[in-house]
C-alpha cells in the first residue's frame, strides 16, 4: 500500500483541495462522482488513504468509496506514468488492425496493456471509440491524437515523447 | 455588424482536430493577417462535417468550395490563389474515389450527395461555441414557439404524430414515453440526456454534441415543458473532452440570455441543465444503470418495470433520450410532424446517422432517410471497399448487433427490417468488413468486449458471456470441438430469455448473426483447423512460395527466430516449427513471394 500520509495532522493540509471540491459540491445531490473525477483531476489517481479521507468528509462507509472507484474504469488507483498511451481497440480501429500496434508497443515498452514502465514514463492503455474512426487505427498519447498508424510508426511515437520528457 | 466577403469553415470536430486542424487555423489567420484579409475573410471554427478521412477539411463560402486534406503548407498558396487572386486551388479539391474528374463544389459530392441532414444539419455549418450562430440557424424559436403557442398535450401530440422512435438503440416511440412521464404523477419530473455513446465503433452522438450542442438543449426544455420537468442531466462520457467543454459553454451561453434558467421567455416556466461525465463504464449506457450512475452509484441496471417513465431518477419519473433524439426534436417542431414523417419508412419515420467505418473508402458520419439501403451506404456515399476489395458483411449496432451479409445489401435500413435480419439498429455504427475480416474473430472481439464490460450483477451475463467467449477463444486458436457451435447456440438462448438487462440479453447477437450467415467459416475453424479470412494467428501458416521468390535473404535477416533459411538466389525455406508467424517476413518481402493461409 503506497501510503503518503503523514498522519492525521498532516492531512487536514495536504487535502485542503479535497475540501475545496466537496464544499462546492455540498448542495448537489449525487455528487460522489463529480468529486472523485475533480480528486482524480488533480492527484492523477485515488489511494486508499484519499478514498477514506472523502468517504470519511462525505460520511460514508469507505466501501462505498471504493466500491464507486472500482467500479468505474476511468478511476484508478495507482498512479499512471508520465504519458498515457491509448490505442483504440473500437470496432473500426481493430478491423484496421489496432491489435498489431498494441502489440507492438508491448513489445516496444516491455510492458503489458495496463501496466507502467518501471522508470515512470508511459502507461499502457485500450481505450474504446475516440471518434476518430475515419482515421483508423488511432491513438491517443495524453491529449494528442495520432492517425493512420502503421506499426513501423510505434518507434518513433515513443522517441517523440521519451525526448518530451 | 462586420461584413466579410468571404467565409472559411474549418472543421474542429474530433476526426479533424487529430488531423490538425487547430494549427491550421492559427496558420490561416497569421497569412489573412499578413496580406490584410482579416477584415474581409472570417475564420469560423465549426463542428463535423463528416467527412473525415479527409481532415482537414475547410470549405470556402460563398462559393461553397471544399477542400480537403488541407495541410499549413497549402495555405499561402489558398490565401494568394483563392483568396487574393480568386481562383480555385485545383490541388486541393476533392475527387471521387474512382475518378480522377476534381469536384468544386461540397453538393455535388457523392459522398454527400445521398445525404438528407436533419439531425446534423447544424453540424459543420455553424461555429458551435457561438449561441448567436445557432440562434442565426432558427435556434431556440421552437422553444418560443411551444412556450407560447403549444400545450404540453400539443407538444406531445406532435412528436407523437411526427413517428419519431428512439435513436438510442430500442426505436421506442419517443411521444409515447414522453407522454407516460407526463401521466405519471409527481411534482418533481427530470429529463436525462443519454450521451454515454458507448458502442466502441461510433461517434455520432459526439459529432452532434461537438457541432451543435445548442439543439440538445433546447430539445431537452422542450421536454421539460411537455413532461413537466424543471431539471435536466447530460450524461455525457469524460473520454469527451471537446464535447464536455461545449455543453459547459452553451450551457452557460443559454442562461446569459435567459433560455435556461428561471422564467424563460417570460412564459414562467423554469428550466436548468446539469452535466454529468460518466466514467467508463459500458453499462451506463444502458438506461436504468446510468440513472443510478447520476445518482452518484455504481451504475448497475435493474430490473425493469418500473420503467423510468414512472420511477427514474431519485424514484421521481423521468424520461431519458438519446443525443441523436433529442436533435431531431426542435426541427420537428419548427418543420412540422408531417414533413418529418415524410421522410422515412412506415414504421421508422425521419433519417438516422451512422459512423460509417472500417474497409470502405469514405469513412466519416453519414445522415440519410430511413429505409435508404446497405447498397447505397456503402458504394454510393461509402466509395466502395478499401483497395476494391470484396465486400463480406457490415456489422451494426456494435455488442448488441450483428453482421450483414452480402446477400441483404439491398435491404432498406430501418429498426424492423435490420431485428429481422438479425442485427438491430443500436447506435448506429457500421463497420463494412472485406474478406480479410474473419466474422469469428469479430464475434470474439465483441463478447470481449461484453464479457469485460458485464457489471456482474447478474449470473447468466457475468458466466455466459464468459463461457461464450471461452468457446470462441478456443475456436480462433484452432482448439475448437465438434459440439462448440451447438453449445455457443444453447447458451445464447438462455443468456438473452434471462439476463437482467439488455447489455446480457443481446450479448449472443454478434454470435448468432455470424452463426446465420458465416456459419461455414465457424466449421472451417473448428474441423479443418483453417481460418479462411487468414486472421487467426494459431491457424496461420507462413510458405515462401518458390516460383515468386528471387532469394535476396530479406525475410531470413527479418525473422525474429531464424526461423527462414536458404541459400541466396535460390527460395528460401521457413522452418513451421520453428515460425511464431508474426508475419515480419511478408511484411518485408518487396515480391510478395510470402503467402498466409
Ligand atoms: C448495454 C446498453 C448500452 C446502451 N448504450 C446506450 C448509449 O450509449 N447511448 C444511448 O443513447 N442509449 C444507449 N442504450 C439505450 C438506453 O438504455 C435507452 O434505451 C436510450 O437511451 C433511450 O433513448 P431513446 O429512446 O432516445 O433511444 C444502451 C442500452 C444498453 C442495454
Ligand atoms: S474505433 Fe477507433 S476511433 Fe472509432
Amino acid at each position: 500500500m503506497s501510503c503518503q500520509c503523514k498522519g492525521e495532522a498532516g492531512q487536514g493540509k495536504k487535502y485542503a483541495f479535497i475540501d475545496r471540491i466537496i464544499e462546492r459540491h455540498k448542495d448537489e445531490k449525487g455528487s460522489m462522482i463529480p468529486i472523485l473525477h475533480e480528486v482524480q483531476q488533480e492527484m492523477g489517481y485515488l489511494p486508499e488513504d484519499v478514498q477514506a479521507y472523502i468517504a470519511q468528509k462525505l460520511g460514508v462507509p469507505l466501501s462505498e468509496v471504493y466500491g464507486i472507484v472500482t467500479f468505474y474504469a476511468l478511476f484508478n488507483t495507482k498512479p499512471k506514468g508520465k504519458h498515457k498511451i491509448s490505442i483504440c481497440l473500437g470496432t473500426a480501429c481493430y478491423v484496421r488492425g489496432a491489435g498489431k500496434i498494441l502489440e507492438e508497443f508491448e513489445k516496444q515498452l516491455n510492458i503489458k496493456v495496463g501496466e507502467t514502465t518501471p522508470d515512470g514514463l508511459f502507461t499502457l492503455e485500450g481505450c474504446r471509440c475516440l471518434g476518430a474512426c475515419g482515421l483508423a487505427p488511432v491513438l491517443t498519447v495524453d491529449e494528442h491524437v495520432h492517425g493512420r498508424l502503421k506499426t513501423s510508426d510505434v518507434a518513433e511515437i515513443i522517441a517523440q515523447y521519451k525526448e518530451e520528457k | 455588424m462586420e461584413f466579410y466577403r468571404s467565409h472559411v469553415l474549418i472543421c474542429t470536430g474530433t476526426g479533424c482536430t487529430s488531423s490538425n486542424s487547430r494549427a491550421l487555423i492559427d496558420t490561416l489567420k497569421k497569412e489573412l493577417v499578413e496580406n490584410g484579409l482579416e477584415k474581409e475573410i472570417q475564420v469560423i471554427e465549426t463542428g463535423c462535417f463528416g467527412f473525415c478521412n479527409l481532415g482537414p477539411i475547410m470549405v470556402v463560402y460563398p462559393e461553397g468550395v471544399f477542400y480537403c486534406r488541407v495541410s499549413e503548407a497549402d495555405l499561402r498558396e489558398v490565401v494568394q490563389e483563392h483568396f487574393v487572386k480568386g481562383r480555385v486551388v485545383q490541388r486541393l479539391l476533392y475527387h471521387e474515389p474512382n475518378s480522377t474528374v476534381k469536384t468544386t463544389e461540397f453538393d455535388e459530392i457523392e459522398f454527400f450527395k445521398h445525404q438528407k441532414r436533419v439531425a446534423l444539419s447544424n453540424c459543420g455549418v455553424i461555429d458551435p461555441e457561438k449561441i448567436e450562430e445557432y440562434i442565426a440557424r432558427d435556434g431556440y424559436f421552437a422553444l418560443a414557439k411551444v412556450l407560447h403557442e403549444m400545450t404540453p398535450a400539443q407538444v406531445i401530440e406532435e412528436i407523437k404524430k411526427s413517428g419519431l422512435r428512439g435513436r438510442g438503440g430500442g426505436g421506442f416511440p419517443t411521444g409515447m414515453k414522453w407522454e407516460f412521464a407526463a401521466k405519471a404523477p409527481g411534482d418533481q419530473k427530470y429529463v436525462v440526456c443519454n450521451a454515454d455513446e458507448g458502442d466502441p465503433g461510433a461517434f455520432m452522438d459526439r459529432s452532434v454534441l461537438e457541432g451543435d450542442p445548442h439543439a440538445v438543449l433546447e430539445a431537452m426544455a422542450i421536454a421539460g415543458y411537455a413532461i413537466g420537468a424543471n431539471q435536466g442531466y447530460i450524461y455525457v462520457r469524460a473520454e469527451y473532452p471537446i464535447a464536455v467543454e461545449r455543453l459547459t459553454k452553451a450551457i452557460e451561453q443559454a442562461r446569459k440570455l435567459g433560455l435556461l434558467g428561471k422564467n424563460i421567455f417570460g412564459m414562467g416556466f423554469d428550466f436548468d441543465i446539469g452535466l454529468r461525465l460518466g466514467a467508463g463504464a459500458f453499462v451506463c449506457g444502458e438506461e436504468t444503470a446510468l440513472l443510478t450512475s447520476v445518482e452518484g452509484r455504481r451504475g448497475e441496471p435493474r430490473p425493469r418495470p418500473p420503467f423510468p417513465a414512472n420511477k427514474g431518477l431519485w424514484e421521481k419519473p423521468t424520461i431519458i433520450n438519446n443525443v441523436e433524439t433529442f436533435a431531431n426534436i426542435p426541427r420537428i417542431i419548427r418543420y412540422g410532424a408531417d414533413w418529418f414523417a415524410s421522410m422515412g419508412t412506415e414504421k421508422s419515420k425521419g433519417t438516422k446517422v451512422f459512423a460509417l467505418a472500417g474497409k470502405i473508402k469514405n469513412t466519416g458520419l453519414i445522415e440519410v432517410p430511413m429505409g435508404t439501403t446497405l447498397r447505397t451506404i456503402v458504394y454510393d456515399i461509402g466509395g466502395g471497399i478499401l483497395n476494391d476489395k470484396e465486400f463480406k458483411a457490415v456489422q451494426i449496432g456494435g455488442p448488441s448487433g450483428g453482421c450483414i451479409p452480402a446477400a441483404l445489401l439491398d435491404t432498406p435500413i430501418d429498426y424492423d427490417n435490420l431485428i429481422a435480419a438479425g442485427a438491430m439498429m443500436g447506435s448506429g455504427g457500421l463497420i463494412v468488413m472485406d474478406n480479410d475480416t474473419c466474422m469469428v474473430d469479430i464475434a470474439r472481439f465483441f463478447l470481449e468486449f461484453t464479457q469485460d464490460e458485464s457489471c456482474g450483477k447478474c449470473p447468466p451475463c457475468r458466466i455466459g458471456t464468459k463461457r461464450m467467449l471461452e468457446i470462441l477463444t478456443r475456436i480462433t486458436e484452432g482448439k475448437g470441438k465438434p459440439e462448440d457451435i451447438d453449445n455457443l447456440e444453447a447458451l445464447a438462448k438462455t443468456i438473452k430469455s434471462s439476463a437482467l438487462c439488455a447489455l446480457g440479453q443481446t450479448s449472443p447477437n454478434p454470435i448468432l448473426s455470424t452463426l446465420k450467415y458465416f456459419r461455414d467459416e465457424y466449421e472451417a475453424h473448428i474441423h479443418d483447423k483453417k481460418c479462411p479470412a487468414g486472421v487467426c494467428q494459431a491457424l496461420l501458416s507462413y510458405t515462401i512460395i518458390e516460383d515468386k521468390c528471387r532469394g535476396c535473404g530479406l525475410c531470413a535477416r527479418n525473422c525474429p527466430v531464424n526461423a527462414i533459411s536458404g541459400k541466396v538466389k535460390e527460395p528460401y525455406v521457413i522452418d513451421r516449427e520453428k515460425c511464431i508467424k508474426c508475419g515480419a517476413c511478408m511484411e518485408k518481402c518487396k515480391f510478395g513471394a510470402i503467402e498466409r493461409k
